[in-house]
Formats: structure tokens, C-alpha cells, sequence
């Protein structure tokens, strides 16, 4: 281990603002996106809290239907495109992608930087469209309310998020070919840690599916400039071939949003375990089969939407094997902590948080996958619980998980472990509170995107929106004792976890240029009995 | 960059990098085919819904331009591809010579395209809306036909916008190149012919097939 007073650590090779914002170096280009990242994190949770205080009462505690609906749209978009594709990506990934491999950065530092730019940029107009009024149309833009109805700014949200697009299409360049090419010698395929095989699979669908996105957004701001355009059914134009085009990005962007989790909890629940990830090359394929069969499953958003029977069941059969892959992961994680010494420190209360409320939010997708439960229960709140356990239980736990795992890497600080044990445990329970009930309120038949409901559904919203508060608690509480773990934390040993993998042998914070020595990789990863043989030595 | 076997810290050798940078563009380009792809999926879908109107509005574009225009953009990428060879055996006046032909060539197109053709195509009201000039039954289809027609020209020239400042680039920069030494060339180079690809699609989608039948 090396002595981290020797070396310069990235945090230290200048402490001017301009070294940060034309900094090429993958580690703090990674900071600049955590700050970001969070602050949309909280502008798009404030509208989710008062999308659930609006919901305490039957007739709508805001008052307004319009104002409603901005605020919904407004939370789906920013917790969409500004937090949940990007999140453990551009932070995580931006700082391990390279750490992880052995390699000095990534392939292109300054498209990297570059990548910000675009996402800081695409921000400052999502927050204009915000202000400015906001728009009406739910994350979805369906058009032609998109298109000649809606009032709001549409056109500068499309612009938003067609930027941001190209922000995430660079990030997944980025990684793709840094796999490709800047892998440290002896670091095989096979040799890779499952968070890069997972962020691989994300980046090949950023890259391949966000340009769809793009033009189709670009279609919808010409027909709403023009007046004219091809979803228009006045003249011979299709609003379902916008639901095609933007789904075909959308349901492989939901894989975008959780698979870069996956690869988390595969890295933290061995290290808690001390034990080998069980069935390594079952977990790396099922990553690579979900992005590959994510393609094929759009379809299932559009059952009520009047295409055809017969793709209505190829869509409903795919998405049924898309689901596969996925408990393949699950029961692997599971087999991995069987017979293991686990630790329950925060980093894996998270992640078996995750596994709970995952498996809960995959199951019930089999639910909607199934077409005839699909056409009772699509459009009501059976669909928002299903979709907030797979994206917030799952995702946001992971990326709570694996920010909290590799903090002291990142930072050079321990974070305080009794705070972060009590937010995971904080999250988990409001989390529950706040989305089970949306199940039963679906299954009863509340519809979603309404800003009032009938008074029988009351006690199950009023348990839903109490829920919300317990969990904006445990949201707020990291922001508060991280950023104080910043200052008066312990200082973190290089490896503090005793985990497996290049990011550890390197000291915390890294120095800017990663590794003195190019390191050369001679061992499968997650060798923790050979690990603990060592330590006991 | 100044020294020939100079490289980024990143990479090992500079013909390390030079893979990478390979690499990086073939990505793109993959990217850049998708972006286009909705495009003609939509203008093949739409034409399949109403084909007899948009065979009347393809039957408005000039052939003659057309086909000029492909000739001219193919002719572009030829021209470049020698100037990728020359540098290759280390003639760079020779190269920056095809690349200003290349260059020239490129900015043809976007004259003819946008100074010829789109202005007698907007005098003659072929642009979507109240004031399109075709009527009867066929007058939706041949809007939605321009409406493609706009925007997937617009786009295309766009492109070829950048195209020309990146070749622009090149042959200003000419002086860092040499026979070892010059992966911007080859990756300005795929790039530019990227952009005939792009416009062998579209060029049938607009002056052919409404002239089939």
C-alpha cells in the first residue's frame, strides 16, 4: 500500500474553480456531476412532495388541475433525464470506469468534459421550461396533445432533453471504447468486474437508442413550430408512430436507469459477504441479455393504444423473457451471501434493500407484462408503484449503496456509519409506506395523473403521502452528514472495505494520474477467500 | 501534439491512440446512423399509408439537381479519399489540394440544395401549410411528403455544414500531418463520407420512387 502523503491526490492538483470546470481529469469531472446530479435530485423530489401533499386530500390540496399536472410532468422529467438515466453512469462510472480497468482516464477526457457541458446546459433549460411556466404534458410528450394542444413550454423541455441526449451519448462513447481499448494488462473480458460488464451494456443502449430519441423530439418540435408534421393525422401523419419511436428508446432507457445498479450491488454484496459473486458469468450475460432483449419489448406500452393483437402478444411473450435475466441476477446475489460472513454495514443495507424492493418492483412488471392483467391495470397507480419500486427502490437504493461504498474512495473520508445505517433503514421503511399502497389503490382502480380522487381511496393516499415525508427525511439526512463527512470525517484507509478490485489497491483519494505503476491484473475479481487467507496470515 | 510519437497520457503509444480514436468515430457514426433512422422509417411507414400522394409530391422535386448533387457528393468523397492516401505517402500539398476539392465540391451541393433548389421549391409553395400549392385529394399526403422533405434535407445539410468546417479545419491544420501522423484526417474522413451515405438514402426516398410507378 502506498503512502497517500507521497503522491498528489486528485482533489489536491489545484484548488482554483477554473481547475474544476476545464479539468479533463475523469475523477473530478465525476464531483462536478455528483453536485449536479444532486441538486436535481431534490428540485425533482420537491415536486414528487408536492405532488403527494396536493394528494392528502380527495379534492386536491393545490387547487388546480393545471398546476398538477406541471408538477408531475415537471418530476418526471428532471428525475428522468436529469437523474435516473445519468446517476450512477456519470458519477460512479465516470470515477471507477477507469479506475476499475487500470487505466489513466478515460479514452476522451475532453468529450468527457465535454459531456457536462452539454448536461449542465440541457439543465439551465429544463429550469427555464420549469419557471418559465413549466409544461403540462407528463414526461411522455405524447403527441398531439404534445404537438397543437399544450400550453406550456414544450419546445424548450424537447430542447432540454435533446441536449442532455447527447450528453449521455457521450458518456456511453466514452465508456465503450475505453473498455474496448484501455484495459490494464491481464485485465480479460472475463476478468472485469461486473460494474463495468454493466455499465457496457448501459452505455450500448445510451448509444444506441438515445439518437432515436433525439430525432423523434426533433420531429415533435417541427410539427409544433410548423404546425405541421408527421404525427399529425390531418394529413396522413401517425400520433402511434410517436409512441413507437418514443418508446423505443424509452423502455430500453428504464435499462439505462437500473443496470449500472445491478453492477453496483454486484460489487457490494461480495465485499460484505466475503465471498466469490457466485455464477460471475451467468451475472455479466444476463447484463448483455437484458440490453439486447430490451430492445425488443416497447411495445407492451402501447397495449390499450390500438396496435395489433398479434404484436400486442410477441411484445407480451418478449417481456416475459426480459425478465429472466434479471431474477438470474437476483437469485445469484442471493447464492452469493448464502454461507457468507456478512457485515451489515450501510453500503449493504442498501443493497439488500435493493434486492427486496427490486424483486418486488420486477414481479409486479410481470403483472403488466401479462396482456390481459395489462389492460385492467395499465394507466392506474398499479403502474407508478411498479415503476417507483424497480427506479427508486431499486435504482436510487443502488445508488445510495454504492456512493456510500465507494465515498471514502472518492473522498478520503469515512462517512459517519451509524448515520448512514440509520438513513438506509429510514428509506427502506418510507419508501414501503409511500408505494404499497399505490399498488393496492391501482388494483382498486385510482387512476394515475389525476389531481383528485374519489373518498373511498383517502386512508390509502393519506398512508401513501406520510409515507413521502419519512422518506424525504431519509433523503435529506445523507445530503446533510456526507457533506459533513467531508470535513471532519475519518480519514479512509486505501481500502477500507478489505475489497477486491484495482479501485482499492490505489490510495483514497486517488492520485490524478490513477496508478504510479500500470498495474497488471493476474486474478479473476472477487477472490475474497483468497483475500481473507492473506489478512489472516 | 508536436512531436510524431507524441500521445495522451491515457494511452500507451501513440498508435494506441490512434486506434482509439478509430474506434471512438465508427461509434459515432453508429449513433449517427440511429439518429437519421427515424426519419426514413417514418417517410417508409407514411408512404406506405398513402402512396399515390406521395408519388404526387415526389413528382415536384427536381430530378436534375438531384442527381447532380449525388454525383457532386460522391465526387467530394473520392477527392477526399485521394487526400487520405496522399498524406499517407507523406504528400501533404497534395493533399490539402484534393481536400480543397473535396471542400468545393461539398459546398456545390449546399448551393445548388439550399440557393437553387429549396428557393424555387418555397416560390412555388411546396413548403407545408395554408399556402401549399398542391390541391385535391392528394394535397395531405404531398404535405406530409415536404414536410419529410424539409426537414430531412435541413438536417442533411446541417451535417454537411459541419462537414465543411471540419474539412476546413484539416486543411488550415495541414502542417501537423504527416505520413505517420494524421488520424484527424482519416477520422474527418469517415465522417464526410458518412454524410453520402445519409444522402444515397435519401436521394431515391425523394426523386425516385415517386417516379416509379
Amino acid at each position: 500500500m502506498r503512502d497517500a502523503a507521497v503522491q498528489h491526490s486528485y482533489l489536491d492538483d489545484g484548488r482554483t474553480l477554473r481547475s474544476w470546470l476545464l479539468t479533463t481529469d475523469h475523477k473530478r469531472i465525476a464531483i462536478l456531476y455528483i453536485v449536479a446530479i444532486t441538486f436535481f435530485f431534490f428540485a425533482g423530489g420537491f415536486a414528487a412532495f408536492l405532488i403527494r401533499y396536493n394528494l392528502i386530500s380527495p379534492k386536491g390540496l393545490i387547487g388546480s388541475a393545471e398546476t398538477y399536472n406541471r408538477l408531475f410532468s415537471m418530476h418526471g422529467i428532471l428525475m428522468v433525464w436529469f437523474f435516473l438515466v445519468p446517476a450512477v453512469p456519470v458519477t460512479l462510472g465516470n470515477f471507477l470506469v477507469p479506475l476499475m480497468l487500470g487505466a489513466r482516464d478515460l479514452a476522451f477526457p475532453r468529450l468527457n468534459l465535454l459531456s457536462w457541458y452539454l448536461f449542465m446546459a440541457a439543465g439551465v433549460v429544463a429550469l427555464y421550461a420549469v419557471v418559465g411556466g413549466g409544461v403540462d404534458t407528463g414526461w411522455t410528450f405524447y403527441t398531439p396533445l404534445t404537438s397543437f394542444y399544450s400550453q406550456g413550454h414544450v419546445i424548450a423541455a424537447v430542447v432540454a432533453i435533446f441536449i442532455a441526449g447527447f450528453s449521455s451519448i457521450a458518456t456511453g462513447l466514452n465508456f465503450i471504447v475505453t473498455i474496448h481499448k484501455l484495459r490494464a494488462p491481464g485485465m480479460t473480458w472475463y476478468k472485469m468486474p461486473v460494474f463495468l460488464w454493466s455499465l457496457y451494456a448501459t452505455s450500448v443502449i445510451l448509444v444506441l437508442a438515445t439518437p432515436v430519441l433525439a430525432m423523434t423530439l426533433l420531429l415533435l418540435a417541427f410539427e409544433r413550430i410548423f404546425g405541421i408534421g408527421v404525427f399529425d393525422p390531418a394529413i396522413g401523419g401517425d400520433p402511434l408512430l410517436f409512441q413507437h419511436l418514443f418508446w423505443f428508446y424509452s423502455h430500453p432507457a428504464v435499462y439505462v436507469m437500473i443496470l449500472p445498479g445491478f453492477g453496483v450491488i454486484s460489487e457490494i454484496i461480495p465485499a460484505f459477504s466475503r465471498k466469490e459473486l457466485f455464477g460471475y458469468k451467468f451475472v455479466v450475460w444476463a447484463s448483455i441479455a437484458i440490453a439486447v432483449i430490451g430492445f425488443l419489448v416497447w411495445g407492451h406500452h402501447m397495449f390499450v393504444a390500438g396496435t395489433s393483437l398479434y404484436s400486442a402478444l410477441v411484445f407480451s411473450l418478449l417481456s416475459y423473457m426480459v425478465a429472466a435475466p434479471s431474477a438470474i441476477k437476483v437469485f445469484n446475489w442471493i447464492a452469493t451471501m448464502h454461507k457468507g460472513y456478512i457485515r451489515f454495514d450501510a453500503p449493504m443495507l442498501y443493497a439488500i434493500g435493493f434486492i427486496g424492493l427490486f424483486t418486488t418492483g420486477g414481479l409486479t412488471g410481470l403483472f403488466l407484462a401479462a396482456l390481459a392483467a395489462d389492460v385492467h391495470l395499465t394507466q392506474t397507480y398499479f403502474v407508478v408503484a411498479h415503476f417507483h419500486y424497480v427506479m427508486v427502490g431499486g435504482m436510487v437504493s443502488a445508488y445510495f449503496a454504492g456512493l456510500h461504498f465507494w465515498w471514502p474512495k472518492m473522498t478520503g473520508h469515512m462517512y459517519p456509519e451509524m448515520w448512514g445505517r440509520a438513513g438506509a433503514i429510514i428509506i427502506f421503511v418510507g419508501f414501503n409506506l409511500t408505494f404499497f399502497p399505490q399498488f393496492l389503490l391501482g388494483y382498486l382502480g385510482m387512476p394515475r395523473r389525476y389531481f383528485a380522487y374519489p373518498q373511498h381511496f383517502e386512508a390509502l393516499n393519506l398512508l401513501s403521502s406520510a409515507g413521502a415525508l419519512i422518506l424525504a427525511v431519509g433523503y435529506i439526512l445523507p445530503l446533510g452528514y456526507l457533506t459533513w463527512s467531508l470535513l471532519y470525517g475519518e480519514r479512509a484507509s486505501a481500502n477500507p472495505w478489505g475489497a477486491t478490485g484495482l479501485e482499492w489497491t490505489t490510495a483514497s483519494p486517488p492520485p490524478t494520474e490513477n496508478f504510479a505503476v500500470t498495474p497488471i491484473v493476474t486474478q479473476a475479481p472477487y477472490q475474497y477467500r483468497q483475500a481473507e487467507a492473506v489478512n489472516h496470515e | 501534439m508536436s512531436d510524431a510519437a507524441a500521445h495522451e497520457f491515457q494511452f500507451a503509444s501513440a498508435e494506441h491512440q490512434r486506434e482509439t480514436a478509430i474506434s471512438g468515430i465508427w461509434l459515432f457514426l453508429a449513433t449517427e446512423a440511429l439518429f437519421f433512422g427515424p426519419i426514413f422509417l417514418s417517410w417508409i411507414f407514411a408512404r406506405h399509408a398513402d402512396p399515390s400522394a406521395f408519388d404526387v409530391g415526389g413528382r415536384r422535386t427536381d430530378l436534375t439537381i438531384g442527381l447532380a448533387n449525388t454525383a457532386l457528393l460522391i465526387a467530394s468523397s473520392f477527392a477526399y479519399g485521394v487526400g487520405l492516401a496522399l498524406i499517407g505517402f507523406g504528400r501533404r500539398r497534395g493533399m490539402v489540394a484534393w481536400l480543397a476539392i473535396a471542400w468545393a465540391l461539398g459546398a456545390a451541393f449546399i448551393g445548388l440544395k439550399f440557393g437553387v433548389e429549396w428557393r424555387t421549391e418555397l416560390s412555388e409553395g411546396l413548403f407545408p401549410g395554408a399556402h401549399f400549392s398542391i390541391h385535391g385529394p392528394a394535397r395531405s399526403g404531398a404535405q406530409l411528403f415536404f414536410a419529410f422533405y424539409f426537414f430531412a434535407t435541413a438536417l442533411h445539410g446541417l451535417h454537411l455544414l459541419i462537414g465543411l468546417g471540419l474539412l476546413a479545419w484539416i486543411i488550415i491544420q495541414a502542417e501537423r500531418f504527416t505520413a505517420e501522423n494524421h488520424t484527424p484526417v482519416h477520422v474527418v474522413g469517415l465522417y464526410w463520407t458518412f454524410i453520402d451515405v445519409i444522402w444515397l438514402i435519401l436521394f431515391p426516398l425523394i426523386y425516385l420512387i415517386g417516379r416509379a410507378s
